[in-house]
């Protein structure tokens, strides 16, 4: 290998990094069950500002209740109406919008960080008066209505709802997009209630980075939402053991490509297998350099951005895989994958794949972490797993210590294909029979939105 | 009237090589990476008849070997540096970037250097890149709704010349005919150093920067550069319509397309357009949404934005304001255009409501703030400035030209909007659902 070796040597080394110093995060609970996180960074005078309420429920009908509450939120107090909350915001030089899952409701915003406490006191106005005009609300959920109904014509999106639901049937993570015809049937006052139910600072975090002084801000929260009050979350139910099963085949006549998603457990942020786990999914799919990116886009051109991920959710952690292929190599490409994750549940990475995955995600880390738009959003979802900032630290250096037995081991427990559901979304009459061929499909759904 | 908005002041060094390669350094210690882009001086909009879709096509050869760079080793050597890549085609120029740990930032110039010299294309990596971007086509225009819409569609309503109006993604047999000497013509017209800029922001100090950029990209031989062709056209008195079917599609979709002043010539003006987008649609409290969303009822979703992506500053003329919406079949385009035609005027005739500039302007200069927050956000932006108009400082001095826009200009905008030819592209949803 002499080419390699000359090569090597005109490859500049990489010197180095000293990290980041870790953020200096700043808490109080507040008497209501807020808590409060602040961290100072004023490389740019703006304020990061991240609320998260804990917003399990079960059922159909009340996610789509959870989505009508955070699409309306912001339509009305008993103080302003919607344009004049928009315009008030606006004027600070900020934003706040909201966005809901199965585990919290957060509101995002910023703002020029002279602007905080009025930043907060509209915040604290909406979380206490929101009062869901009812024209608002029914010119809402038309909106919100058709909204659905085209995100369900997306052929992505077809494919995460079938996965999610054969992953946890039954349970709130099933779903993520709200059937249409059960968000029309929501109530104005369904939402009211709601809100007064589950809109309450108990389990709520807040977490603020910016130009300001921590002190002076945790004040300034105090004052404006020490007033608000609520009642108890909700714990959320535990996910359903996985049951692995046939491939699930969802047929869009005349589709030109196939949406191949595969999903299955994975270890939480806590377990001491979480940092191999990590590298285990870098290697396999988790970022460019990676075995399924080499074989199934840079070597054989099936597929433009092939990939798979951990996500973390409070009730479980999950890993997928998705690729989406041309029609006529599904079979080939489904090939593929299933060897690669057989591959990792079977022989340990090599050192220098191992090593490749433990500076990409050591230094990934750093850079989602330099800007305080990135640090807040960061610090908040930690935060939200009862995690502290120490994770910045603790994590890139347990990382540095996994070897390469400790991803096989953790592979061979989560990627083996054995222990993955397959859904597949495409023309059924041209890849059922290649896709039979490795393995047994079920009796095909059709999917076929809008066609 | 004007107001103080608080705007970035980051320090910025300029020079070039003698290659003519033009080198902006930007250094900030706020945390430990640095991000390098190139932007070379040719996008979509140049690339020859017969090879649409190449300038992308181009942009993933890039990645797949050089001079001392094995194929897809680039990504490997910039990951395993804790860093992140990309690269991107736009109608008038393509940029590649990284962000890296500031240890990395020596590897990351020797291997955009290694490129800028000598790309290693072979036929074989030519060919898998070919069936990479169709997929990329599919999974992004055909196998889903709204594909393409307007970016790919309104053009050739816009727009009457190929340059203009033609399929930057390419179409599929011109993609397929692409040959290696098409590739050895483009890189040898239009990757010359003289017609790049190297941006560095982020952890660096500027006298190592130098040193650098001079040891990995001094001895890459100058080339000519290219003569800037022109891609004017006038603007019509003659509105356009057109429509098309998505198949894919539960719901219809209307996008219109206006002219917008020069850039170059009339940064005021083009400025002005730029405060109306935000005027027109960001936020509950914008004109369209009150109206459209919230009054009328009659549409589900509407944004506007100035150029082909929404970066405003990233193009050069002509380039349109778009407004897109989509709409419940209930509700006819014809309808929502008089409504929008009516917004318009009022804007045009009565001017903004108190308050209303002001607050659209705090807003879009803290918007700016956030992504100079980011290193690699900062270094796009400054690459982007110093190619299309040769002031990375516009980073710095865009919230001071904000607050010179008066009323009066954005509403000349609106009556500018109004007294033009527009184009107008209605989508017919094809699917039921």
């Amino acid at each position: 290998m002499t080419t390699t070796t000359q090569r090597a040597s005109l490859i500049p080394a990489v010197r180095p990094t000293v990290p980041a110093q870790l953020p200096t995060v700043v808490e109080r609970t507040l008497p209501n069950g807020l808590r409060v996180l602040v961290v100072a960074r004023s490389s740019v005078p703006l304020v990061e500002l991240r609320l998260r309420i804990p917003f399990t429920g079960l059922g159909a009908d009340y996610a789509a209740r959870t989505e009508l509450l955070a699409e309306t939120l912001f339509t009305g107090t008993a103080k302003r109406d919607r344009v004049q909350i928009a315009t008030a915001v606006q004027a600070l030089g900020g934003s706040l919008s909201t966005g809901v899952d199965a585990d919290r409701l957060a509101v995002v915003g910023s703002a020029l960080a002279t602007n905080l406490d009025p930043l907060l006191g509209i915040l604290a106005e909406v979380l206490t008066e929101a009062s869901y005009p009812d024209d608002e609300f029914g010119g809402e959920r038309d909106r919100v209505v058709e909204d659905a109904t085209m995100a369900l014509s997306q052929p992505g999106v077809i494919a995460r709802e079938a996965l999610l639901g054969r992953m946890f049937p039954g349970h709130p993570y099933g779903s993520v997009v709200a059937e249409p015809a059960v968000l029309a049937g929501v109530s104005v006052d369904a939402v009211r209630d709601l809100h007064a139910a589950r809109i309450s600072p108990r389990g709520a975090i807040l977490t603020l980075v910016g130009d300001v002084e921590p002190a002076a801000a945790l004040d300034a929260v105090e004052a404006a939402l020490g007033g608000w009050s609520g009642g108890e979350s909700e714990a959320m139910p535990p996910v359903p053991a996985l049951t692995t099963g046939p491939i699930l085949i969802v047929n869009r006549p005349g589709a030109v490509q196939t949406n191949i998603r595969l999903g299955g457990g994975a270890l939480d942020r806590r377990d001491p297998g979480y940092p191999a786990q990590r590298l285990a999914n870098t290697i396999f799919g988790g970022y460019f350099s990676s075995r399924l990116v080499d074989n199934i886009r840079e070597d054989k051109g099936y597929t433009y951005s092939p990939r798979s991920s951990v996500d973390n959710y409070l009730a479980g952690s999950r890993f997928t895989v998705a690729a989406d292929v041309a029609t006529d190599v599904t079979g080939p490409a489904l090939l593929e994958i299933l060897y690669e994750l057989g591959r990792m549940a079977v022989l340990a990475p090599s050192s220098e794949e191992l090593e490749a995955a433990r500076q990409y995600s050591v230094g990934t880390m750093a850079l989602g972490s330099a800007t305080a738009a990135g640090l807040a959003s960061t610090l908040s979802g930690l935060a939200g797993a009862g995690i502290g900032v120490e994770y910045l630290r603790d994590h890139p250096a347990a990382l540095t210590k996994v070897t390469a037995e400790e991803v096989l081991a953790v592979a061979a427990r989560l990627l083996a294909p054995t222990r993955l559901i397959a859904v597949l979304v495409g023309d059924a009459e041209k890849i059922t029979g290649a896709v039979a061929a490795l393995g047994p499909v079920t009796a095909v759904v059709d999917g076929s939105a809008g066609s | 009237m004007t107001s103080t908005l608080p705007s970035p002041a980051y320090p910025l060094e300029k020079a070039q090589l003698d290659n003519g390669l033009r080198v902006v350094l930007a250094p900030d210690t706020t945390a430990p990476v640095v991000a390098v882009a190139v932007h070379y001086d040719v996008g979509f909009r140049s690339e020859p008849e017969g090879r649409t879709g190449f300038a992308h096509l181009f942009e993933h050869m890039m990645f797949q070997g050089s001079e001392h760079v094995g194929k897809a080793e680039h990504p490997k050597y910039v990951q395993a540096a804790g860093g992140i890549f990309n690269g991107s085609t736009h109608p008038d120029h393509t940029d590649y970037y990284e962000l890296l740990p500031a240890g990395a930032l020596e590897l990351a110039l020797f291997l955009e250097a290694d490129r800028m010299r000598a790309p290693k294309i072979t036929r074989e990596n030519l060919d898998n890149q070919i069936a990479v971007v169709q997929e990329e086509i599919r999974v992004n225009v055909m196998n889903r709704p709204y594909g393409g819409f307007p970016w790919i569609t309104l053009p050739p309503v816009a727009f009457d010349t190929f340059p203009n109006a033609h399929n930057g993604y390419g179409d599929f047999s011109e993609l397929e005919a692409a040959s290696l000497d098409d590739a050895e013509d483009f890189f040898e017209k239009f990757y010359a150093p003289g017609n790049a800029v190297l941006t560095i922001a982020g952890d660096f100090t500027v006298d190592d920067a130098t040193k650098l950029v001079e040891r990995y990209f001094g001895d890459i031989a100058a080339r000519a550069v290219p003569i800037r062709r022109s891609f004017a056209e006038p603007v019509r008195a003659q509105e356009r319509r057109s429509e098309l079917v998505d198949k894919l599609a539960p719901r219809p979709a209307l996008a219109i397309g206006y002219r917008v002043p020069d850039p170059d010539t009339d940064l005021p003006a083009f400025l002005a357009h730029f405060l109306l987008t935000d005027v027109l649609t960001t936020g509950d409290a914008s004109r369209l949404e009150r109206r459209l969303v919230q009054d009328d009822r009659s549409v589900i979703g509407v944004s506007s934005y100035l150029g082909t992506f929404g970066d405003p500053f990233d193009q050069r003329d002509p380039l349109l304001l778009t407004i897109e919406a989509r709409h419940a079949a209930e509700s006819p385009a014809d309808g929502i255009v008089a409504a929008i035609d009516e917004e318009l005027e009022r804007i045009a005739t009565d001017g903004l409501a108190d308050g209303e500039l002001s607050r659209v302007r705090a807003r879009v200069a803290s918007g700016l703030l956030r992504e100079a927050d980011d290193a690699l956000g900062r270094a796009l932006a400054l690459g982007a400035f110093e190619l299309h108009r040769g002031r990375p400082q516009m980073l710095n001095e865009l919230p001071a030209m904000l607050s010179e826009v008066t009323g009066d200009t954005v509403a000349a905008a609106a009556a500018a909007l109004r007294a033009q030819g527009r184009s107008v592209l209605e989508l017919k949803a094809g699917a039921s659902s």
